[in-house]
């Protein structure tokens, strides 16, 4: 579980994050949602430990971030597992590469203990064939598959996801999606997810906290996420038409 | 101000390059590759650029003695000495800050572009020790490349001299032995390590703190190539004050 409380942060004059406070749940897949320019990737570097943060805490079970030694912040990244939005693939290594290189860094496994457990994440992802090919070669699905096998081929207790539908087609959408909510459930994971894909609200968003102008303007699921009346999320979620049709079936099928 | 606080982070990277060291078995690796990259992927240029720029440096030193009272030898010796003191520790230094530093900056800067760095600080690994360190460990190489710029700088004078007709191969050879002073060798190694240095590390600083995107990258090479140009000419300087005067 990560708790957040009161958390501010600015770059010079300009303050991005105005006092968050939430909660983001063991076993949830949690969503950051908000539009462009509403300090969501902040707010998540804030929560990597990448930016560091003026005021309020950030716990992860418990321990507050920010009272942690550089040798327990060290420790506790190594149990955080990340997919960037551009994937982050390291180019000069193939795919079964890049999905051991946690395993190198952080256990003591044999070097066939570490290839098992690559072979089983990768084919956790269905990317089983895909062992030697260089992450130029891989398509943007692929990559970011490959970047969620490295990101849990080391048993993380935190998963953290940057707009992972970012660039992706709808139908390899919903395969990431899914499968980070898999994962998420059988492993346990603590998973936060930023995103403004409103598909990924729909489909796996257990917990959505929304944003603007830097504070948290609304929290919920997305089965509450139709009933709220708050204006600042309607006008965010229904701005599409296609999401006031969705809206309008559910009011009158729920009536 | 903003030239001080560059410096000073330069200076806080090198201290943060030595600290929570990766685990050997992937540094080992990493060495390896940039050694191929840095050392051995140098070589060839650096063989063709010494081997006829001593071809040159004998030329115009053999047109430039006119005078029957100077010896020939001292075709060979100017050769050697110009070879040995300067081309081959300092300007050599200068064609690898553009071949060796732009590799460097440009590929740590697209890493920091593509995230890939922000990926290695999640892990929680010591960015600059897996970047930077083995690409300081490698270069300590960077001698042996120096050394055959020397051997290969003072051949093409050779060749040069012998067949160009400038004078015999006796002489040249007699000129290169004379007067040979070996705190030279040792005054040019000194110059060589100092210049391994800055040659790893600016280019790593300007790869590592840029900000931007594929535009920056290019921006990022070209600043580091001038300012790595700039380290190694007053080093030069103040290297060749204290060890020579």
């Amino acid at each position: 579980m990560i708790e957040v409380n009161n958390l501010h942060k600015s770059f010079g004059d300009t303050e991005i994050l105005k006092g968050i406070s939430t909660r983001f749940d063991k076993g949830k897949t949690n969503l950051i949602i908000g539009q462009s320019g509403s300090g969501k990737t902040v707010f998540l570097k804030c929560l990597l430990g990448l930016f560091e943060y003026e005021e309020g805490t950030i716990s992860y079970d418990g321990k507050i971030f920010s009272k942690l030694s550089e040798d327990e912040k060290r420790n506790l990244r190594s149990e955080i597992g990340m997919v960037f939005q551009g994937s982050a693939l390291f180019d000069s290594m193939t795919i079964a590469q890049n999905v051991m290189f946690p395993l190198q860094m952080f256990t003591k496994q044999s070097k066939s203990e570490m290839e098992d457990r690559v072979d089983f994440v990768l084919k956790r992802v269905n990317l089983d064939d895909a062992h030697n090919k260089m992450p130029s070669e891989a398509s943007g699905g692929m990559q970011k598959r490959v970047a969620i096998a490295r990101a849990i081929v080391n048993k993380p207790k935190y998963l953290f996801c940057d707009e992972p539908n970012s660039g992706l087609d709808p139908k390899t959408a919903i395969v990431i999606d899914n499968l980070i909510q898999e994962i998420t459930d059988e492993y346990q994971i603590t998973t936060v997810i930023n995103s403004h894909d409103m598909n990924s609200v729909m489909e796996i968003g257990e917990k959505i906290v929304f944003l603007k102008n830097g504070l948290k303007a609304w929290e919920g699921s997305n089965k509450t996420i139709f009933k709220t009346d708050n204006e600042v999320v309607t006008d965010f979620v229904y701005s599409s038409n296609l999401f006031k049709k969705v809206r309008k079936m559910y009011i009158e099928e729920n009536e | 101000m903003t030239y001080l606080h560059n410096i000073g982070t330069y200076f806080l990277m090198i201290a943060e390059m030595f600290r929570k060291p990766t685990k050997w078995v992937v540094m080992k690796q990493l060495i390896l590759k940039d050694i191929d990259d840095l050392i051995i992927g140098s070589l060839g240029i650096v063989a063709f650029i010494s081997f006829f720029v001593g071809g040159v440096v004998t030329i115009q030193t053999a047109l430039n003695i006119d005078n029957p009272l100077i010896p020939k030898y001292l075709v060979g010796f100017a050769t050697r000495q110009s070879i040995i003191l300067e081309f081959a520790p300092t300007f050599m230094s200068i064609i690898m800050a553009g071949k060796v530093g732009s590799f460097i900056t440009s590929s740590i800067g697209t890493m920091r572009v593509t995230e890939q760095i922000d990926a290695l600080e999640v892990m929680g690994i010591n960015s600059l020790n897996y970047l930077v360190f083995p690409k300081f460990i490698s270069m300590l190489l960077y001698p042996f490349v120096i050394s055959i710029a020397m051997f290969l700088g003072i051949l093409g004078g050779m060749a040069a001299c012998v067949y160009g007709g400038f004078s015999t191969l006796e002489d040249y050879i007699v000129g290169i032995q004379n007067d040979f002073e070996t705190f030279h060798v040792v005054y040019a190694f000194i110059k060589t390590f100092v210049f391994a240095f800055i040659l790893a590390t600016i280019p790593s600083f300007h790869g590592y703190y840029m900000k931007g995107g594929a535009l920056e990258v290019g921006k990022a090479s070209t600043t580091s190539f001038v300012w790595t140009s700039v380290a190694i000419i007053l080093l030069n300087y103040l290297l060749t004050q204290m060890l020579l005067s």
